[in-house]
């Protein structure tokens, strides 16, 4: 428990910063270092595997990741400080394996059924999340900023999630009408929806915990909120329901739920809360699952994934979950090595939701736990930025954005390796596809604006005095 | 705020947890189930991933592994001369399994095999390609050759044995198919596959181990053996007790000579053989009984099956026969059927005084870098017949190649001993008839090789006929084998 508590170095509390405490700059240039050297090698790894030389792009790679991470870090330097020297690090990382695996699998293309190339959109995606990164960092001057904006938030998040189930749905969407098509791309604004959320929940739980957490009435030894107070989860829950029936998005009601449910509980402190958040989750998963038939497909393929082969697999039924054990279970505890596997065989998600399923055979029980490594650390650097954060809507925003990375992940992860029912959502960073990087790199930046500003060392009054 | 923030923590470890516990349940403890599932595509495709070993007959390598792109399928096994020897190579497909020798060494030429597991773990330490061991096999490519040519357009099989060690010197089949034509995945390559499992001729049929026909006249040689050993007979100069028409015994049926001219009434054994008597064999066979003849049947084989290491069809002498039928089953008609395996067995066991090897086809089984694996040793299966027994049925069967109805074998300056056979089957002899020709050729006091060959063939209407298409392919392999 300590561990989240106390900072590494010192041992005191973190958060009292106090005059000349380190600011660790130096600490994510080094790990940044690390972080873009890896994906590097990773690269002329998968050449060596596939065409049995150093790819031509090596250098043009590994210096185009070393640039963007270094104006990223350069930024830090002028516009957060005093930020955690993790969370930039670790987002370089994940995104720098991810462009390499869809490089390793776009050279898999002609036996991929949509083999378009991959890995050049999912660089310039990541350029313009570092770029959105950048402009967080540089043009947000505090996160209490974004408090103002606590209704606008709303309504542009129940927007954002709206807008597919009134847009007509394309065959390529397998099922679940998440995307908006604009052009020749694609935007998932559920990734976007998630932060806005955050931003939402924190700003009116910032306001209004008091009332939630204390004018309540004990029934059957739990507090129960008011009904105007109790309102909101209502309604977010009932949202939620709404946006699985008519998007059939399983994974993203479940976030938003979760993520509701654990900032309200944060904020009031209130057990019920958890045990509610349960019970309806509970009921609406159940209600949901036994009527609407993507959502049951999927359930049975998570039951027996095996079923899908053989001469007469049950209708509707998909064979990704049992590629993906297959994927895992060949690539056994060191892998097949990268550029070695066939993950092409999951088929055309083999880049996207079940990206895992390439690392996990290519890198084999050793990588992916690593992976599981790099993820949880992400998720304590944010729930560490909470512990640390000076004012409510701070802590509720860093908890709440923390806890929706840790939820994807554990969806996601989960689904791909059998552990839960797939639900189609990206692993965040890595998975291809434009509006996971860019909104991940958003919630980065402004997780490293919080705890920038979390710490920043309290103003000293003989400090000016002395100069 | 910070105690349920600690909370959430605990829980997000929890959750990240719960994903290092999953995965190493699935990439840990079940990895082998789900890596060796069958419908993981994994599998098949690791089979081709590396240069597959190849099949050898006489120093040259029979089929080979080629490099074929760079994803899927890595390398597609082709062959040489594919026709000629897929009766002993079968086939290795991508896409439809493997038969013959391709299935049954898969070990050693995927290198697979427990026996190369040193090897493998030490190319793998030093970097090397994985690559499957070769089959080395007794095939003598001339031998071979001479037979296929020989069978040419005909349907047929034949069968050479080196009598001595009872390694297979040829093993061919007509109409035979090229391995070659469906050992991919593309599209030709499942219409060649769709073709030959649905031509009526059957080329993938393996006649030579598999198919049994009444073996005809060359059962003579068995029943000749079995009175000798019986001591039923002592010379082959005996004159039998034949009249000039033998009815066959408990009917009113007659027992008919190829032709009525034939001199076989009270012929001589060695004559009798010499010019194929029915009359004389069959009442014989009737006079020694079935138990008899059973019995130096099964010395010869009958009734059992090999390993070749193909497994062959067992050759079928009956039990429980009525007098009459013991008298055709004596002539190698009625339900008496051979393999052109087992009648090569036949031929060698007498070529080699009577001591009958075991046939096989694997001399051989090496690693990828040419070290020996296994090694076959010659192993005698029976003493099927005395010395002196095989002695008299060898000049029994010079004298048919010399003056009887296989003249057509003869070779100039070498002993060659042969026995025609012409076998009718189907109701009423409608079916196309089997000519036959089972041989040995001797150099000094050693016979390298015995020949078994059968022909489907409407022509064949007698043992003369029978000789006359038969009797020239057993010729020209004994002569590959023994460099005339």
């Amino acid at each position: 428990m300590s561990a989240f508590q106390l900072s590494g170095r010192t041992g005191r509390p973190v958060g009292l910063g106090s005059p000349g405490a380190p600011n660790r700059r130096n600490t994510e240039l080094g790990l940044l270092a690390f972080a873009v050297l890896l994906p590097t090698l990773a690269y002329a790894n998968v050449g060596l595997a596939v065409d049995r030389r150093l790819p031509a792009g090596m250098l043009e790679y590994g210096l185009g990741i070393g640039a963007l991470a270094l104006v990223a870090h350069l930024v830090m330097r002028r516009f957060a400080p005093y930020a955690d020297p993790l969370l930039l690090p670790l987002a370089t990382l994940l995104n720098g394996l991810g462009l390499v695996m869809i490089w390793r699998l776009d050279k898999a293309g002609p036996l991929l059924q949509h083999n378009a190339p991959a890995a050049p959109f999912q660089l310039l995606w990541s350029a313009l999340g570092v770029a959105l990164f950048i402009g967080v960092i540089t043009l947000l001057k505090g996160h209490l900023a974004l408090q103002r904006y606590t209704y606008v938030s709303m309504a542009a998040a129940l927007a954002l999630l709206a807008a597919p189930a009134f847009l007509p749905a394309r065959r390529s969407d397998f099922g679940a009408k998440i995307w908006i098509h604009a052009g020749g791309f694609s935007i998932q604004p559920g990734e976007f929806a998630k932060i806005i959320l955050a931003v939402f929940f924190a700003g009116y739980l910032t306001v209004n915990r008091d009332a939630l957490a204390l004018a309540s009435r004990r029934v059957l030894g739990l507090y129960l909120p008011r009904g105007r107070d109790l309102g909101p989860i209502l309604v977010v829950w009932a949202l939620s329901i709404l946006i699985l029936v008519f998007e059939t998005d399983l994974g993203s009601s479940l976030l938003f739920f979760g993520l509701f449910v654990v900032m309200l509980y944060v904020a009031t402190e209130r057990t019920s809360w958890i045990v509610f958040g349960l019970l309806l989750a509970t009921a609406g998963a159940a209600l949901v699952g036994s009527t609407e038939q993507h959502v049951r497909i999927r359930i049975n393929a998570w039951l027996d994934p095996m079923a899908a082969f053989g001469p007469h697999p049950p209708a509707g039924t998909t064979e990704q979950i049992g590629q993906a054990l297959f994927a895992f279970g060949t690539g056994g505890v060191t892998g097949a090595g990268l550029g070695q596997g066939r993950s092409w065989l999951i088929g055309f998600a083999a880049k996207s939701d079940f990206i895992l399923g390439s690392f996990g055979e290519e890198l084999g029980l050793t990588g992916l736990m690593a992976l599981f490594v790099v993820y949880g650390l992400v998720v304590q650097r944010a729930l560490r930025t909470a512990l640390a954060a000076r004012d409510p809507f701070g802590k509720l925003l860093a908890v709440g954005l923390g806890s929706a990375f840790a939820l994807q992940v554990f969806v996601v992860a989960g689904g791909v390796t059998g552990l839960i029912p797939l639900t189609g959502m990206t692993m965040p960073f890595m998975a291809q596809g434009g509006s996971s990087v860019v909104a991940n790199w958003a919630l980065v930046a402004l997780l490293l604006k919080i705890s920038d500003s979390a710490r920043r060392p309290a103003p000293e009054p003989t400090r000016a005095v002395r100069a | 705020m910070n105690k349920p923030i600690r909370r959430v923590s605990v829980f997000c470890l929890l959750l990240i947890m719960a994903l290092l516990l999953r995965t190493n349940w699935i990439q840990g403890v079940e990895a082998d189930t789900y890596a060796n599932n069958q419908y993981n595509d994994r599998v098949k495709y690791d089979r081709y991933a590396y240069p597959r070993g190849n099949i050898v007959a006489g120093g040259q390598p029979v089929t080979s592994s080629d490099f074929v792109n760079g994803y899927r399928y890595k390398y597609k096994t082709t062959w040489n001369d594919g026709p000629m020897y897929a009766p002993v190579t079968g086939f290795s497909s991508q896409a439809f399994g493997s038969s013959q020798l391709e299935q049954l060494e898969d070990p050693i030429l995927s290198g697979t095999d427990d026996r190369l597991f040193f090897r493998n773990t030490l190319d793998m330490l030093t970097g090397k390609q994985k690559q499957g061991g070769d089959v080395i096999t007794t095939i003598n490519p001339k031998a071979q050759k001479a037979a296929f040519d020989g069978l040419g357009n005909h349907k047929g099989a034949a069968v050479a044995i080196d009598p001595r060690t009872g390694a297979i010197l040829a093993l061919v089949s007509t109409p035979s198919y090229d391995p070659s034509t469906f050992a991919g995945t593309s599209d030709a390559d499942s219409q060649a596959w769709q073709a030959l499992t649905k031509n009526p001729d059957q080329p993938m049929l393996n006649r030579a181990l598999r198919e049994t026909y009444p073996p005809g006249s060359t059962f003579k040689l068995v029943t000749a053996a079995t009175a000798f050993e019986t001591g039923k007979y002592q010379n082959i100069t005996d004159v039998t007790d034949t009249p000039q028409t033998y009815i066959l015994p408990g009917t009113n049926t007659p027992l008919n000579n190829d032709s009525p001219d034939e001199p076989c009434t009270n012929a001589t054994l060695v004559d009798a053989l010499a010019i194929s008597c029915n009359t004389v064999y069959g009442k014989i066979g009737a006079e020694l009984g079935e138990q008899k003849l059973l019995a130096q049947a099964d010395k010869f084989g009958f009734n059992s099956s090999f390993s070749v290491p193909m497994k062959s069809a067992p050759s079928v002498f009956p039990n429980n026969s009525s007098p009459d039928g013991t008298a055709q089953d004596a002539i190698g008609q009625h339900n008496t059927a051979a393999t052109p395996l087992q009648m090569a067995m036949v031929a060698s066991a007498i070529a080699n005084n009577g001591k009958l090897m075991q046939p096989y086809l694997v001399d051989e089984e090496r690693s990828a870098n040419s070290t020996t694996v296994s090694k076959h040793s010659a192993q005698e299966m029976d003493q099927a017949i005395s010395p002196a027994t095989a002695q008299k049925l060898q000049q029994m069967m010079v004298a048919v190649v010399q003056n009887g109805t296989g003249k057509l074998a003869q070779i100039s300056g070498v002993e060659v001993g042969g026995k025609t056979g012409t076998a009718q089957h189907g109701q009423d002899n409608s079916g196309l008839p089997f000519a036959w020709f089972v041989s040995y050729a001797k150099v000094g006091d050693s016979a390298p090789v015995a020949v078994a060959v059968v022909v489907e063939d409407g022509g064949a209407r007698n043992d003369i006929s029978g000789g006359a298409l038969a009797a020239p392919i057993a010729k020209s392999v004994m002569q590959a084998v023994i460099g005339q």
